[in-house]
């Protein structure tokens, strides 16, 4: 799966310690998403874009990676501006269907919130490595590693499933059973396929839990790490650039009196 | 190499019972292994063989699992406490790898172990070297060969030091290039380091070379012979070549044919290109011409990565050619056009059967007879006319034993028998093969082989992939055999 | 168990599985290597089905849109990694960690919701996973699947509500949309594992689980 592949880099980005990107992301996306303001959104967004420069991907990588939030942005402004609560003034109204200004100022916010919260999490994360991840996971933020390493090992079989899903469409062509046009034709094709899917990776599973078990794997002994990863000064910095933008969000919608706070 | 010496095997009176199961897959096991002795196990499936490398590796899971009679001893302590002292290669490659990189994956069992970061690395450099794999440290493992991938399987075991080595049929699933570079490798490692080896495979000639001493377990429990293996292989002959096994120097029988006239050819193709995506990626093969003839029988040989699979299934019609001209007679087009990619499900389900190189991609339902069903059904026969055909393949292919069983559960041998006979059921006038006698036993092989020939003989065309010389040797009317690619393009 | 099973392993073994355990096994609570993995891996397999629901929910949720709030039925969608977790695992904390998984994968090959995708993912399986302490760890019947199904609808129905691009809709809208998520939850997370389960069970591919060889017998 190419989408999940790491873009190799050389630049600084490249060496940061994953659990550092993740921390920071995170940060950034709580805070975020406590309100639904244009002010805080907009501001974090507008900072985010002023780091992309750094984010060691070129503008094509860019652009295919975050492809998600520029479809998922739009739709979502249209459909809040349409149904959403509705304050002030009555610009349009048809049926249940009303546009105020209220309902098309939160539209804005939910729109610049999908692309604030987004931003940060696709592109750090292009640029890290699976592997890398697991062993920060487990050495800086000391998760057992018997979870850690089974997940990784989990997520790696996921490479295989491209190809296994080809080799069972073909096979359903060759069984005659793969015509049939209209959505619960092609339900159930996908149902049955998925279904497939899982039972040959159950069964792959079972055999690659057998083949680390062999090579000592789950057992309480003390293990040691072949792949270092330390949690250096520049890490703790990108943390707190997240916390930085967090909190120049929320002080920017509070003092211009947007800020509300969705459980209140 | 430093040397680490070889463990010792110690099993008196054991025995496994799986979980669930009614009778236990070994008992009553007496058997001495000494440090530095190189072992081929053998004996007829269900014997235990693999349940017993599962036992000396110390995986075959506590109380939850099942249940343990008597006594199974690594160098005097059980194997589950000494993890690192025993060294497991299973037969699927596959399933095997546990990360991204080659050098990582290698290391990853002196990590479990506890050895120290620099040592580490430096017996990681040290296995890949003994087995042969030329490759740096960050070469991703989604692009290994199988015969690559065993040997890093190999090469992640050894890294650990193993006083035991055991390997569970792992040359099964590779081409004969892949088979050479594995044995190869093991010999070298166990010659340099002195480990004990307990190899458990059917293929005895590829491993006479390497073992000093052969057991064979019998199915009822316990051991059947044990000694030098020209002796073991010369006194038990019959009863090995009847429990699967290929005993080397008996050449297997070849089916007696009765051949039908050919009634012309039903494909066509000229200077044919075929990929992996059709049109739209690169082609893996070019210019090929080749033409099957009714009743006759085709076989597409060549080394891995030439292409052989993508092309039969572009020839199946599940593929479109990515270039060239690949032309259905009348003969096997019956209307439908002459393009077999552009026929219908349906249509093709008729006229080409395909049988994938793992049975289980294929496998739709919950039960054989189902499964049996599936052809016919989609064709819109009537039910009687279903019910009289599943019950004929049922019997034929000696599957109405397991008429209600669910398809996964059955064995390799049965697995294939039974993607056989769901193509048989749509009748179709074109058999497309891929690797059908790949990872089988003598016992199966025999059946397979003698299968096919009945069905060319009756008037079927078959186009088979396959590296198996005797396959060739037996059935093929036609060869085609394809050369190496001359770029190989990087997986996508 | 099917440790490499060699190609040509006896079937003769499997027509004698007994339809009751023949001597009665205590479960353990601790997690194998087997049970890590596996649930990595159904984790995983949801969670690229997750990614795909999430490009079909953009037009499906237009379609629904007639009726805001009724996207709510689409919710269940992202439900059924935890349940299904739990299910064939059997063991504390199955159901988050399998949801989790999931929710990681699609986040990681890349959704519009970001980040929140992984908060969403550990409060959903939190959801289910609490229904399945309640009945102990010990009953795994559909009633149990269908009720960890809602629970875990009932969470996706409380988050989404408040924060989420629903929260923006008024309240009508929203109880629609509670009630669409928590059906939901029963039927694509509740039902549709528990077939699912039973399904992979009856292959095989669990023989290495109690929920494999329990297919036949009720616990």
């Amino acid at each position: 799966m190419s989408l999940l592949a790491a873009v190799e880099t050389d630049r600084l980005v490249g060496r940061l310690n994953p659990v550092a990107k993740l921390l920071a992301a995170l940060v950034v996306s709580l805070v975020l998403l406590l309100s639904i303001d244009a002010v805080s959104a907009g501001v974090a967004l507008v900072l985010e874009l002023l780091l992309l420069p750094w984010a060691g991907l070129s503008a094509r990588q860019l652009l295919r990676r975050t492809a998600p939030l520029w479809i998922a942005a739009p739709t979502s402004v249209l459909v809040t501006a349409l149904y959403g609560r509705d304050e002030g003034p009555v610009l349009l109204q048809l049926w249940w269907i009303s546009v105020t200004d209220g309902s098309l100022a939160l539209a804005l916010a939910i729109g610049l919130r999908i692309l604030a919260v987004g931003v940060p999490g696709i592109v750090l994360l292009a640029t890290t490595d699976p592997t890398d991840l697991a062993d920060g996971l487990a050495q800086v933020l000391r998760l057992p590693a018997r979870f850690v390493l089974g997940g990784l090992a989990g997520l790696r079989l996921a490479g295989l499933f491209a190809d296994d899903w080809r080799q069972l469409a073909l096979a359903r062509r060759a069984r005659g059973v793969a015509d049939g046009r209209g959505p619960v034709a092609a339900a159930r094709r996908f149902g049955g396929q998925a279904f497939s899917l899982l039972v040959l990776s159950v069964r792959r599973g079972s055999k690659l839990a057998t083949a680390m078990e062999a090579k000592g794997f789950g057992s309480d002994a003390t293990r040691t790490w072949a792949r270092p990863s330390r949690f250096a000064a520049r890490d703790a910095a990108l943390v707190a650039v997240g916390v930085l933008i967090a909190a120049a969000a929320v002080a920017a919608a509070v003092v211009a009196g947007t800020w509300e706070f969705v459980l209140a | 190499m430093t040397t680490a010496s070889g463990a010792r095997v110690d099993a008196r009176g054991w025995g496994w019972r799986h979980a669930g199961r009614l009778r236990p897959a070994v008992s009553e096991l007496d058997l001495v292994v000494e440090p530095g002795e190189r072992v081929l196990l053998l004996g007829a499936s269900g014997a235990g063989k693999s349940t017993l490398l599962a036992g000396l590796a110390g995986v075959l899971g506590g109380d939850e699992e099942g249940d343990a009679t008597g006594e199974l001893l690594v160098d005097g302590r059980p194997p589950a406490d000494q993890r690192g002292r025993v060294g497991l290669v299973l037969q699927d490659p596959d399933s095997q790898v546990v990360l991204a990189r080659v050098g990582d994956d290698v290391a990853f069992g002196c990590e479990n172990v506890g050895v120290p970061r620099d040592e580490t690395w430096r017996r990681v450099d040290e296995a890949l070297d003994a087995v042969g794999l030329d490759l740096p440290r960050s070469w991703p493992t989604a692009q290994l060969s199988g015969g690559q991938k065993q040997r890093l399987a190999l090469a992640g075991a050894l890294a650990m030091r193993p006083g035991l080595v055991l390997l569970d049929e792992p040359t099964a699933n590779l081409d004969p290039e892949g088979v050479v570079e594995v044995r190869d490798a093991v010999g070298r490692v166990v010659e340099a380091s002195g480990a004990t080896l307990v190899v458990v495979e059917h293929r005895v000639s590829v491993w006479l070379p390497v073992v000093d001493r052969v057991v064979v377990l019998a199915a009822g429990g316990g051991v059947l012979a044990d000694g030098r293996p020209d002796e073991v292989l010369g006194r038990e002959r019959e009863r090995l070549t009847e429990a699967g096994v290929w005993v080397p120097g008996a050449a297997p029988a070849a089916p007696v044919r009765h051949r039908a006239s050919s009634a012309g050819p039903l494909l066509q193709a000229e200077q044919l290109a075929v990929g992996r995506r059709g049109t739209r990626g690169p082609a893996v093969a070019t210019g090929v011409d080749l033409v099957v003839d009714d009743a006759r029988a085709v076989v597409l040989t060549g080394p891995n990565g030439a292409g052989k699979s993508t092309l039969a299934l572009t020839l199946a019609g599940l593929l479109t050619p990515a270039g060239g001209s690949l032309r259905a007679a009348d003969l096997l087009a019956d209307g439908a056009g002459p393009s077999p990619s552009r026929w219908r499900s349906r249509q093709l389900l008729s006229r080409v059967g395909t049988v994938f190189q793992d049975p289980e991609h294929q496998f739709l339902t919950a039960t054989v007879r189902r499964e049996l069903a599936v052809g016919p059904e989609a064709l819109g026969e009537s039910p009687a006319e279903v019910g009289s055909r599943v019950d004929e393949l049922l019997a034929r292919l000696r599957l109405d034993h397991l008429a209600g069983a669910n398809p996964f559960t059955l064995s390799g041998g049965e697995k294939r028998r039974l993607s056989v006979a769901t193509v048989l059921a749509s009748r179709p006038r074109l058999l497309v093969l891929d690797e059908p006698t790949f990872g089988q036993d003598a016992r199966t092989w025999r059946e397979l082989v003698a299968l096919l020939a009945a069905l060319v003989d009756e008037g079927r065309s078959m186009v088979a992939v396959t590296h198996d010389a005797e396959f060739v040797a037996a059935l093929a009317d036609d060869v085609v055999a394809l050369d190496r690619a001359p770029a190989r393009e990087a997986a996508s | 168990m099917s440790v490499s099973v060699s190609a040509n392993e006896s079937s003769s073994s499997r027509d004698e599985r007994p339809t009751a355990p023949t001597s009665p096994r205590k479960p353990s609570r601790r997690w194998r290597v087997v049970d890590i993995v596996v649930a990595s891996v159904i984790g995983v397999a949801c969670g690229v089905v997750f990614w795909a629901w999430g490009l079909a929910w953009t037009p499906l949720d237009s379609a629904l849109s007639f009726l805001p709030g009724l996207s709510g039925l689409l919710a269940g969608g992202w439900l059924f990694a935890g349940v299904l977790g739990g299910l064939v695992i059997r063991k504390p904390g199955a159901a988050i960690y399998t949801e989790v998984m999931a929710a990681v994968v699609s986040m990681l090959i890349g959704t519009q919701w970001g980040f929140s995708t992984l908060i969403w993912g550990v409060l959903q399986g939190l959801g289910a996973e609490l229904v399945l302490a309640a009945f102990l760890y010990s009953t795994w019947r559909l009633h149990v699947a269908l009720l960890a199904g809602a629970g875990a609808g009932v969470v996706v129905a409380l988050l989404d509500t408040s924060f989420s691009s629903i929260a923006a809709t008024a309240v009508e809208y929203k109880v629609v949309y509670g009630v669409s998520a928590v059906v939901s939850g029963v039927l694509l997370a509740g039902l549709l594992s528990w077939l699912a389960a039973r399904g992979l069970a009856r292959t095989g591919a669990l023989s290495r689980f109690a929920s494999g060889r329990s297919a036949e017998a009720r616990v």
